[in-house]
């Protein structure tokens, strides 16, 4: 079992990491198992982690810098509440403070109150644009996206996907492992959709009418059913 | 009055940016505006070919930045309308010799003594890129109706969204109102339904686009001569002085319409 103290949140810049309080290579080890965990997810992803008000030297940090480096993800901040975490942070050339959100960036969480039970609630995104080509969008919890995707933009999704729009990108849903994640858009003709570990590409044929429709993973394959209106068995899940 | 600075710009390259800086030069100058187009193509330059001002190239952008001469030596002066000037691109350095500050700069102090400055960008999204954009007010996206320039073109309007130096209008080139007809291209609506930013100017394909750029003399000179690219020009540089200019229409008439003759002013 994975340990929890790692914790993976969705920011604007990418993603943070919190590292937990406890003994430092236990902690590296559970950071580690995480990424080694869920490589479709992380692997060319930018990362800032937080290490708490522990004090990390410089060599401490290339270690991490190597670490994430060894997943294909790239570190670009460490925050810390320690200061001379911070100053060796600042002399590796790292970012040690996230800045002010950008106003007019239409990118908000969603508050999810926890429920009664075991389960810790699955945080969410609702981003209200449009993802455009070379854009990515990479978040531990679910993604709502008002907008479309489009060609050559990709969404990373820990938990399902839900676009008000059009998807003609690559969508990816239950990125770190979760097969019973699903993605619903109003027109899924994307480049290619993936849910935990499963990949499928859109039919060939040419494009009917688009129907709302939703994907999820069936018997070992990504079906994606239309969406005919209350009483069908489209509700299903 | 200070200058507008527009960067034409595409991501993809041939689709047009040149000709759509150059034909709009020629136009905004033929409409009493004075303007300067400036080559940021740097290694690569062409405007100076297609305004047919190649030999008359003394200095260019790259000696303005490196001091070597004054801004107003390396302006090219285009005879045929006293209020059009190009700033034309080094041939002989690459990329690497302009930042954005050095544009911005050379922008900043063409500002007073012009309406308008069209930034021809170089194809792609890196260095060029970059420093076309940087001193832009305004920005026009180039595409044609086929898949590959408007992904480009998505692309590059997303970055310029990320700058903040958008709303980035677009420009449609190289249009075939048969193939459109026939399924065979993308039509208007489809690229400006998927690129979701306003549309300033359709310009349907035309073999002379060809014939002018190699003679160095922009169709736009010629607005009267009843070429439907010319004149498509001339609507893009009224709607960007804030003439509301309907779109031309592009179909090729069907037997029926012939027939009844019927004829729209303007339409869609």
């Amino acid at each position: 079992m994975i340990s929890n103290s790692i914790v993976i949140k969705g920011i604007r810049q990418g993603l943070l990491v919190a590292i937990g309080e406890g003994d430092w290579d236990a902690e590296l080890y559970a950071l580690e198992a995480r990424l080694a965990a869920a490589p479709a997810f992380f692997r060319g992803g930018r990362v800032a982690l937080d290490v708490g008000p522990r004090e990390l030297s410089r060599p401490d940090i290339e270690r991490l810098h190597a670490l994430l480096d060894r997943h294909h993800v790239e570190l670009w901040a460490v925050l810390s509440a320690n200061p001379a975490t911070e100053v060796n942070a600042q002399e590796l050339g790292l970012v040690i403070d996230l800045g002010p959100s950008r106003p007019g960036q239409k990118v908000r969480g969603l508050e999810v109150v926890p429920e009664e039970g075991e389960e810790p609630p699955v945080e969410g995104l609702v981003v209200r644009r449009t993802l455009r080509s070379g854009q990515s969008l990479r978040h531990p919890g679910h993604v709502v996206v008002i907008g479309d995707i489009n060609s050559g933009a990709e969404v990373v999704a820990g938990a399902d996907i839900v676009v008000w729009g059009r998807v003609r990108g690559v969508v990816h849903a239950g990125a770190l492992g979760d097969e019973d994640a699903v993605i619903c858009a109003l027109d899924l003709s994307p480049t290619q959709l993936r849910i935990a570990s499963r990949i499928a590409r859109s039919p060939e044929e040419g494009r009917r009418r688009p129907v709302p429709e939703m994907a999820s993973v069936r018997e070992g394959q990504i079906v994606a059913v239309p969406w005919h209106g209350l009483g069908s068995d489209s509700a299903e899940r | 009055m200070a200058a507008r600075i527009l960067t034409i710009t595409s991501g993809k390259g041939g689709v047009g940016k040149t000709t759509l800086a150059a034909n709009l030069g020629v136009a905004l100058a033929m409409q009493g505006q004075r303007v300067v187009v400036v080559d940021a193509d740097v290694g690569l330059r062409n405007l100076d070919m297609m305004l047919g001002l190649e030999n008359r190239i003394v200095y260019d952008l790259v000696d303005v930045i490196e001091g070597r001469c004054r801004l107003r030596q390396a302006l090219v002066h285009d005879k045929r309308l006293s209020e059009l000037f190009l700033l034309p691109a080094a041939q002989t350095r690459d990329k690497s010799a302009v930042t954005p500050e050095d544009m911005m700069q050379v922008c900043d102090d063409l500002r007073d003594q012009h309406d308008f400055i069209l930034i021809d960008s170089p194809a792609g999204i890196e260095q060029g890129f970059r420093y076309a954009t940087a001193p832009a007010d305004e920005v026009l996206i180039v595409t044609n109706p086929e898949v590959a320039a408007v992904r480009d073109a998505d692309r590059v309007i997303g970055l310029i969204e990320a700058e903040e130096k958008g709303p980035a209008r677009l420009v449609i080139n190289r249009i075939r109102p048969g193939m459109v007809q026939r399924g065979e291209m993308l039509d208007v609506a489809d690229v400006v339904e998927l690129l979701a930013i306003d549309l300033i100017g359709i310009v349907p394909e035309d073999q002379d686009i060809l014939v002018s750029a190699n003679r160095g003399q922009p169709l736009a000179f010629s607005s009267d001569s009843g070429s439907l690219a010319g004149r498509s020009f001339h609507n893009i540089a009224r709607r960007l002085r804030g003439e509301d200019v309907p779109f031309i229409t592009l179909r090729e008439p069907r037997m029926l319409e012939r027939l009844f003759r019927f004829v729209r002013s303007g339409g869609d």
